[in-house]
């Protein structure tokens, strides 16, 4: 549907966009996600035609685009912070688009009147989006990009201005129309949250490269770097190496000197550097002295040195020794531990991820 | 805040104050002053009667020269619009970085006494002027060309005075255009010229309205291009209210012809404010 092809984006030199491949699927919602600055927003305004590429291609159902202009793609563009014409009524709005394509008066009249009843706000035609609160006014900006039923709807950070519980809300929303209407959709945010729960595909990208393409499920789970690793949750790392693997089955010796059980398919090589990913939410939490260690699980024992209580859930902060540090959120199953208990937390083998780490060159 | 309702009003204080002082008694004094009578022999009497204005419609050489204030304010309006929002445009679009340098260079003839600039413009377009001399140097002209003392002179002074408020005006509001609504509008289907005319030109209106008005009413006031680089036929009022008072002291007859502009200045802000609706514009972005 969507297609990069060597796309490449640089300012002066700086580059916002190193050359980069990427397919997007008919009705597909996928989003850019990556720290400000990232290239993400470059990536998604080159779509629309607001930004042109210093190399490469971009194709819209097999029609290379690069010299198509903006008013010609036939995109859905949401923005930020809305960008409603403050001068028109909301009708106005809603029906801009479909003026520019030469519908028909009385067919914008119904066009308009069932956008609206999508985003649940009818009747709010002859109002100004001052007069509407900050979600209204992002669900009007949705029908005024759904209305003229774009190729593609390209969002750019759309949730962002809106506060913590209409965001929720606004991310259903959003989800619920786009599947609907099967729209093809490019997301970009830098929320981890918004890209899991929306996405087929994740698309995590850092200073202007791609770092993995997958969906919610496999980027978690199975990041493909630090990075990805670092960026989407909470993750424990702990370097050490490869010391034999049996099918799935991986003993890693880390540099404290614990043996560790990894299940991760793979070629692991015996001696091979590798980095453990441990998602802070995978760990259970005991007491030390209630602890009973079963056989062939992974367990680390240590002194509870910061906790932070977020209300559905706590952070502990685990000191194990060899100046690591362990981050462990707790659903509060269990107990409640204070700063100081001794504890020992236990993760199952199967969330213990693997990542390659570069060997060093030895001395020929 | 709300327990001291004498806080705005303390810090209001000053400015009311010096507004009061200087603007509102002085006015008065105006409007008490116009109904005097002037004696033959040059002395004011006071009295109350209405023979200043009568004075002034008694026939048509002074409305007259408050038809051609009008004209000439209304000239000066459009021609400062149209040379004043394409440089304000350019500064909105421009992504160099030395704006400010730009914005300072349309302020740098404030820094120059308004009277040396309208002086100036006589070396420039009088009959020995840089103008007249340049062409005769080349021989495109033998005699030189009558270029000063004429409505088209006045003009000229009155837009160089005139044009950087009508620049800042618009560019102001201009700069408070969010781009995204442009970039919306493009995506929308619009061309680069369908989204100027959609959304830049209606959001600037503001802007606009503010510059016209101050152009128009500074216009309307000021005496010095007309007196320097007009004719004899070019008046304005301002000139002719500086000539009874400086000229022949004659104080009634003058404050009268200051009232009656002051009350065309009043009605047309006014017809303005009502029929163009600037509140009304401003309402519309409430919020955003």
């Amino acid at each position: 549907m969507v297609r990069f092809r060597g796309i490449r984006k640089s300012f002066g030199k700086a580059v916002a966009v190193a050359p980069t491949d990427l397919d997007i699927e008919e009705g597909h919602l996928v989003t850019l996600l990556g720290p400000s600055g990232c290239g993400k927003t470059t990536l998604l305004r080159m779509v629309a035609g607001l930004e042109t590429p210093t190399d490469g291609d971009i194709f819209i159902r097999d029609k290379r685009i690069n010299d198509t202009p903006v008013h010609q793609r036939n995109l859905g563009m949401i923005f930020q912070n809305y960008a409603l014409f403050p001068h028109k009524t909301i009708y106005d709005n809603v029906a801009f688009g479909l003026k520019y394509r030469n519908v028909p008066r009385e067919e914008i009249r119904g066009k308009v009147g069932r956008a609206l009843e999508m985003v649940r706000l009818p009747g709010v035609e002859n109002r100004m989006p001052a007069q509407l609160s900050g979600g209204q006014q992002q669900r009007i900006a949705l029908a005024r990009a759904i209305v003229i039923e774009p190729d593609v709807l390209l969002m750019d950070e759309p949730l962002s201005a809106l506060d913590e519980n209409l965001r929720e809300e606004m991310r259903r929303e959003i989800d619920n129309l786009q599947r609907i209407l099967g729209v093809t959709t490019i997301f970009v945010t830098h929320d981890q949250r918004e890209a899991l729960s929306m996405s087929d595909k994740i698309v995590v990208i850092k200073a202007g490269v791609i770092q993995q393409v997958g969906d919610p499920e496999t980027v978690y789970n199975r990041p493909a770097n630090h990075f990805v690793a670092d960026f989407l949750g909470h993750s424990n790392f702990v370097a050490g190496r490869v010391e034999e693997r049996r099918g799935d089955l991986v003993m890693v010796r880390l540099d404290s000197g614990f043996l560790l059980r990894a299940e991760h398919p793979g070629q692991w090589r015996a001696g091979q550097k590798v980095e453990v990913v441990i998602r802070a939410q995978r760990f259970e939490a005991f007491l030390k002295a209630d602890y009973q260690a079963e056989d062939g699980v992974n367990y680390f024992e240590g002194t509870i040195k910061d906790r932070s209580y977020m209300g559905g859930e706590v952070n502990y902060f685990i000191d194990i020794g060899h100046k690591e540090e362990l981050h462990v959120i707790s659903m509060m199953r269990s107990r409640f531990f204070q700063v100081g208990d001794v504890v020992s937390v236990q993760v199952a083998r199967r969330h213990c991820h693997l990542l390659a780490l570069p060997e060093e060159k030895e001395p020929a | 805040m709300q327990e001291k309702p004498w806080k705005p009003w303390a810090l209001l204080a000053p400015s009311i104050t010096a507004v009061f002082l200087l603007l509102v008694i002085p006015v008065c004094f105006i409007v008490v002053y116009s109904f005097w009578l002037r004696a033959p022999t040059g002395a004011d009497i006071p009295a109350f009667q209405f023979g200043n204005y009568q004075k002034f419609f008694a026939d048509f050489f002074y409305p007259g020269i408050l038809l051609r204030t009008i004209r000439v304010s209304l000239e000066t309006v459009a021609l400062c619009l149209v040379m004043g929002y394409i440089p304000a445009y350019f500064f909105y679009r421009s992504e160099t970085r030395h704006k400010a340098a730009l914005l300072l260079l349309i302020m740098l003839p404030f820094w120059i006494s308004f009277i040396i600039r309208t002086l100036s413009w006589i070396n420039i377009l009088g009959d020995t002027g840089l103008f007249n001399h340049a062409l005769m140097r080349i021989g495109i002209i033998s005699e030189p060309l009558g270029l000063l003392y004429n409505e088209g002179a006045v003009l000229l002074g009155l837009i160089q005075y005139l044009l950087p408020f009508m620049i800042l005006n618009v560019y102001v509001s201009l700069e408070g255009i969010d781009k995204n609504l442009l970039e919306a509008a493009r995506s929308l289907g619009c061309t680069e010229w369908q989204a100027f005319r959609e959304v830049t030109l209606p959001l600037s209106l503001p802007g606009v309205s503010a510059g016209c008005l101050l152009v128009f009413v500074l216009t309307a006031g000021t005496y010095l291009p007309p007196m320097i680089l007009g004719g004899p036929g070019n008046d304005m009022i301002a000139n002719l209210i500086f000539k009874r008072v400086i000229g022949t002291l004659d104080w009634p007859f003058g404050s009268a012809i200051s009232v009656i502009l002051l009350g065309l200045l009043c009605v047309i802000i006014y017809t303005y404010n009502r029929y163009l609706g600037i509140s009304q514009i401003f309402k519309s972005f409430q919020g955003n």
